[in-house]
């Protein structure tokens, strides 16, 4: 009982401050919404991103083709030597008879062609389908089986692949940049907001410690004053997510530029996840600010 | 039984001044002290040292068992919740109602409603002040608002009340009035120790005084006794 009176005081302190230094609370609760919006944008960018490339990394598909002479147990070395790489998310073999089926099979010149062909006057090579685990550690890997024994030549859309990965990394970046500095200039204006609590507080505070509060109690209502711009901040951009993320899907129909790669992550659950993060770091900023303006500002 | 025992007491400030040495000093439960000097004498160092605001560069001030002298910052509260403090200027916070700033102090320990309505109105009545319950702190006198104050202090049922010219800013007869406040809660079994400039108090009242003069505790004089020490 007595726990909790001591709670609820501390909670109708702070909610006490935030009204009455409301214009102030508010520009930090302003600032506090517009580095969460950038952090959702950051999220469904980043989120989707994410998505875009896990459907590349299922999709590219390096072919490996292999010598004519290479013998039976020369190709099991390979296709070992291959796993051994670390980098191997499903590895298939394909010999030249069946890529003649496969090439036999898309247009009726080819078919006739393939037809003359023997096992010896095949032109065609037996090659390993690989498809990697980590995308960004392609080159790497192609180099490593480039040295192997018997290898004759190796495909991937290289250069798309890429071009793909540095500009995911460079989105990634330019946005995780955004956010710490927003991050930054927020905290300090929330410690700002709490030191003027502060001091529009000092009497109350002085007399507090007069007649013997501790001084965690006097503390606490600042600390959750902070915790209160942080969950203030977090409702508009929270809003602005869930909305925002839905329409933008339904626009779009799930996809972008109609193409079966570029899919949008489906709303639910993901928009309750970012809210959630949106929460965390609202409330994380919040209190972190007012924590270092009662360090500050509040030494007993 | 002792309440305060202070042993070679040493207290410089930052600045050099040398505001109280060599200070020995013993007080029982339920007296009433006065603490006389010039101004500069040291007699507010005193007092800030009773309530931890300052602490002694050397010896010990042991208040109900607790070594004031050692208390950490973080331990401060503990003394205070202990001690009633009164001062010159009255320290009220002119938002809150009369009734509202006795109960500020009690907020603090947490009590519930109707234990702190019960004791406000207790300690406001024994102050003389519970007709005026509702109104702000500019709509009193300067003698009531040091009415208020008292209140506050001794809301939490204090041992020990510590007063620091609570009657500097009041006329003569204001401050005997306050003079009887403070009698009678001293006679309810809490300690008090008062500075004060006011000859006229001291005299009238016949209580323990001790003089300082510059930083040394020159004279101890029994209750009763001031007045003949002085002709
Ligand atoms: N915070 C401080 N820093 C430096 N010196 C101080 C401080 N407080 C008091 N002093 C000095 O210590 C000495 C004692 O001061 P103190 O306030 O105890 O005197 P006092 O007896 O209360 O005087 P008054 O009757 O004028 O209130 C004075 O010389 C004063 O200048
Ligand atoms: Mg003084």
């Amino acid at each position: 009982m007595k726990l909790f009176r001591t709670i609820s005081r501390y909670f109708r302190d702070a909610g006490k401050s935030v009204i009455r230094n409301f214009s102030l609370s508010l520009a930090s609760i302003s600032c506090i919404a517009i580095t969460l919006i950038v952090v959702a944008v950051a999220l469904v960018l980043s989120y989707n991103v994410e998505n875009f490339a896990e459907s590349i990394r299922k999709d590219v598909t390096v072919v490996i083709f292999l010598d004519k002479d290479t013998t039976e147990s020369q190709r099991q070395k390979i296709a070992e030597d291959i796993r051994k790489t670390g980098n191997v998310a499903s590895l298939e073999f394909k010999s030249k008879q069946e890529a003649a089926e496969e090439t036999k099979k898309q247009n009726d010149i080819f078919s006739s062609i393939v037809d003359g062909w023997t096992d010896e006057t095949n032109p065609l090579l037996d090659s390993y389908m690989l498809k990697v685990k980590d995308v960004e550690k392609i080159k790497e890997t192609v180099s490593t089986i480039r040295k192997m024994d018997k290898i004759n030549t190796i495909n991937y859309g290289e250069e798309m692949v890429d071009q793909l990965i540095t500009v995911f990394k460079a989105i990634e970046k330019i946005t995780i940049g955004l956010v710490i500095a927003l991050i930054v200039v927020t905290s300090f204006l929330i410690a700002n907001t709490i030191k003027l609590a502060i001091f529009s507080r000092r009497r109350e505070i002085e007399i507090m410690r007069l007649v013997g509060a501790s001084n965690t109690s006097i503390k606490i209502p600042f600390i959750i004053e902070g915790l209160f711009i942080g969950i203030f901040g977090s409702i508009i951009p929270i809003i602005i997510t869930i909305y925002g993320y839905n329409s933008l899907y339904s626009f779009f129909d799930g996809k972008l530029f109609s193409s079966s790669l570029a899919k949008l992550i489906s709303p639910t659950p993901f928009v309750y996840n970012a809210s959630l993060i949106l929460l965390l770091i609202g409330v994380v900023v919040g209190m972190f600010g007012s924590w270092r303006a009662v360090r500050k500002y509040l030494k007993i | 039984m002792e309440l305060i025992r202070i042993s070679d007491v040493e207290k410089t400030y930052k600045t050099g001044t040398v505001a109280l040495y060599d200070l020995n000093l013993s007080i029982k439960k339920g007296e009433f002290v006065f603490v006389i000097g010039a101004s500069g004498s040291g007699k507010s160092t005193l007092i800030k040292m009773l309530y931890r605001e300052e602490k002694p560069d050397k010896g010990s001030i042991i208040i109900g068992g607790i070594n004031v002298a050692k208390l950490r910052n973080g331990k401060v509260y503990i003394l205070r919740r202990k001690l009633g403090v009164v001062f010159q200027d009255f320290k009220l916070l002119p938002k809150l109602t009369v009734y509202e700033n006795v109960a500020f102090a009690m907020e603090v320990f947490a009590y519930d409603k109707k234990e702190i309505h019960k004791r406000v109105m207790e300690v406001l009545e024994l102050v003389g002040l519970k007709n005026k319950v509702r109104q702000y702190p500019d709509q009193l006198s300067g003698g009531e608002q040091q009415r208020v104050v008292i209140a506050r202090a001794i809301a939490n049922k204090p041992k020990l009340l510590i007063c620091d010219e609570p009657t500097g800013n009041l006329d003569p007869e204001t401050s005997m009035e306050i003079m009887k406040v403070l009698d009678e809660i001293n006679k309810m079994g809490t300690t008090i120790i008062m500075a004060t400039h006011d000859r006229d108090i001291v005299d009238k009242m016949k209580k323990r005084v001790i003089m300082l003069e510059e930083g040394k505790l020159i004279k101890d004089i029994e209750k009763g006794k001031y007045y003949n020490e002085t002709v």
